[in-house]
């Protein structure tokens, strides 16, 4: 047995003026468990009433936090039963921690009080929390807005190198990811169309398939989630973390808008990058839907070819650009915003970057859905 | 505005701030004259860094108002409190530079954003505030590759930039060793002296508070209100209220008052 495994070891006296004293010796370093502050009780129980806790510590080796815990636990007992508690035949170390741990002084002020709320509290706050967090949605779409219309007529202000940096980070920089996963979508549309299609000898319609499905859909409903991912992640990060360390604030001291100065270039790089990442896209999943209809599925080149030319028209072709463009609008929106709204801590940073992604999806997918229904309405 | 008090720069009236019932400061008057350097003092909690941001715009009390030369400050329409912000420098607390620029940029940014200056001006003059408090050389690095001192020394410069009237500085000796936060303090007083800018000082800071300040008010966080105000070292040899007494001697003595540190 090792020299840190200590044993704590208790020994109770009765003495004749009614006082319990408790010997403590030995180490008292065990981190696995206490003594029961149970068998003190029982003790205290046994054999008439005692007057008074005192200690005896003669014997008492090594000691750590444990030991003024149990302490505590033996004055929280003499209390509840009335006896007498005595402090001063503890060594004095310890009598000041015990003394010290007692008498922090808690200042009311400082400090707000938690208290349980009612479940009506519960729903009252919870739909002020909807209301404010549209409200505060509403104000940042009104102060783009009007950042907007400042840049229409020059006086908005940013730095044109900004705009070339976040169009950087949103465009050349995604474009391996936006490769990849459009390419796979390409090749999974292109597996899934030539089994159903394939039945009815239609097998060399998957060049429509995939054509249709990606230029119209998947190409700027993927890059617009991937971007969101990736760079409306990345805003909201930048901006929060701006946000705690009080750069934001800096902005607002000197006059400078931080929705012209960081939100701005943020959209505008956006606007400037996603139709050229849709097309991208689209050219991509097409190729990879060209790959598995000439190398697996046995088409015709030449013919694929023909045919996805003549199954893209261009208001398909410019459906989706328009969509993407306007899903890239609302990652830039959704990072800046949660990250203009982030707290001053560090973990309000990660809860901001989530809400970012989440917000963003959400968004993509329902305007998604608002546009189909639009189009259906139209007939486009 | 009283035309009788024509070197008044500052002026805070009854300004009071609540989030629902819970009151963080409550009737707050105040006066700064012009060119002195005023601290806003009190533990932890009372309340000075709120009303540090009342007075720079980013926060707005729930009554009363903040007056700069006589016309209220929140009570005047966006553009007018846009206008007057021009005329502050703001030090915060880490110094909150703007860490993807350098530091010759981040002085120069209010300048391209405020003046005609051509580029090669607006370093020459970025270079002397860096120059000014001490940053000679380190125009082309960013706020990550400074020390914590330099960078709140970089966040002067920048405060510095337009040539402001009044600098507000929130906790300047927060997280400085004690010859830095002597050296600022220093920087503090030669600047008062040589710019005739009036100082805004929130601070807890004893040694700063003696070195630094004209005029004090102490803050209380019990009834979240000014509990006495005046010099410093008047604060400190006559006033009678306990806790007032406290702060000033660091609680070492509530009868026997510190020797105040000499003047600099």
């Amino acid at each position: 047995m090792s020299e840190a495994t200590p044993v704590s070891p208790l020994t109770f006296r009765r003495e004749a003026d009614g006082c319990f004293r408790l010997a403590l010796s030995g180490d008292w370093l065990d981190r696995a468990h206490l003594p029961s502050i149970e068998i003190v009780a029982a003790e205290l129980a046994k054999g008439g009433t005692a007057t008074a806790l005192a200690f005896d510590t003669t014997g008492l080796g090594r000691w750590n936090s444990g030991l003024i815990v149990f302490i505590l636990r033996c004055a929280d007992l003499c209390q509840s039963q009335r006896i007498e508690f005595r402090v001063e035949t503890l060594p004095t170390s310890l009598g000041r921690l015990i003394a010290l741990s007692q008498a922090v002084p808690e200042r009311a002020d400082a400090a707000i009080t938690l208290e349980q709320p009612q479940f009506l509290q519960k729903v009252g706050e919870s739909a002020q929390g909807v209301w404010s967090g549209g409200m505060g949605i509403a104000s940042f779409l009104g102060e783009n807005i009007l950042t907007l219309g400042r840049m229409a007529r020059g006086q908005a202000q940013f730095r044109g190198q900004d705009v070339l940096l976040a169009m950087q980070e949103c465009g050349p920089q995604a474009l391996g990811i936006v490769a990849l996963i459009n390419f796979l979508i390409g090749l999974i549309m292109a597996f899934v169309g030539a089994t159903g299609l394939a039945r009815f000898g239609a097998g060399v319609y998957v060049a429509d398939l995939v054509a249709i499905a990606s230029v119209r859909e998947m190409g700027c409903i993927m890059t617009g989630i991937i971007l969101c991912g990736r760079t409306g992640a990345a805003f909201a990060a930048q901006l929060g973390t701006m946000k705690v360390s009080q750069e934001i604030e800096a902005f607002q001291t000197f006059g400078i808008s931080p929705i012209d100065f960081l939100v701005l270039p943020r959209i505008l790089a956006m606007v400037a990058m996603m139709p050229l990442l849709c097309l991208f896209a689209d050219l991509i999943a097409i190729l990879g839907g060209f790959l598995v209809a000439a190398s697996m599925l046995h088409i015709d080149p030449g013919l694929y070819m023909h045919r996805t030319l003549d199954a893209v028209s261009l208001t398909t072709f410019l459906l989706g650009i328009c969509k993407g463009t306007f899903f890239g609008v609302v990652v830039a929106l959704t990072g800046c915003l949660r990250g203009m709204q982030c707290g001053t801590n560090a973990a309000a940073v990660g809860q901001a970057t989530t809400s970012a992604v989440v917000t963003g999806i959400t968004t993509i997918v329902a305007a998604d859905g608002v546009f189909a229904v639009l189009c259906n309405a139209l007939k486009i | 505005m009283d035309s009788a008090a024509p070197n008044i720069r500052i002026e805070i009236r009854d300004l009071t701030m609540s989030y629902g019932s819970f009151v963080v400061m409550r009737d707050i008057n105040a006066r700064v004259k012009r060119g002195e350097v005023f601290i806003i003092m009190g533990g932890s909690g009372c309340g000075k860094s709120t009303l540090l941001r009342e007075m720079i715009g980013l926060k707005e009390p729930t009554r009363g108002d903040i007056y700069y030369d006589g016309s209220p400050f929140w009570a005047s329409p966006p553009e007018d409190r846009q206008k007057r912000l021009r005329s502050f420098g703001v030090l915060f607390q880490s110094g909150a530079l703007w860490s993807s620029m350098t530091l010759a940029e981040n002085v120069g940014l209010p300048l391209g954003e405020y003046t005609e200056l051509p580029e090669s001006d607006i370093a020459e003059i970025a270079r002397l505030k860096l120059a000014l408090v001490g940053l000679k050389g380190f125009e082309d690095y960013y706020p990550s590759q400074i020390s914590g001192g330099m960078n709140k020394r970089a966040g002067l410069a920048r405060a510095l930039a337009l040539d402001p009237d009044i600098l507000f500085f929130d906790e300047p000796s927060a997280g400085l060793d004690p010859i830095s936060s002597r050296n600022l303090d220093r920087l503090i007083l030669e600047l008062r002296d040589s710019l005739g800018a009036t100082f805004v000082v929130v601070t807890h800071e004893l040694a700063s508070i003696f070195t630094i300040g004209d005029h004090a008010i102490f803050l209380d966080a019990g009834t979240r209100s000014v509990r006495a105000q005046g010099h410093p070292r008047e604060l400190l040899l006559r006033s009678t209220d306990p806790v007032v007494r406290e702060f000033l001697t660091r609680g070492d003595s509530v009868s026997q008052p510190v020797v105040p540190p000499p003047v600099i």
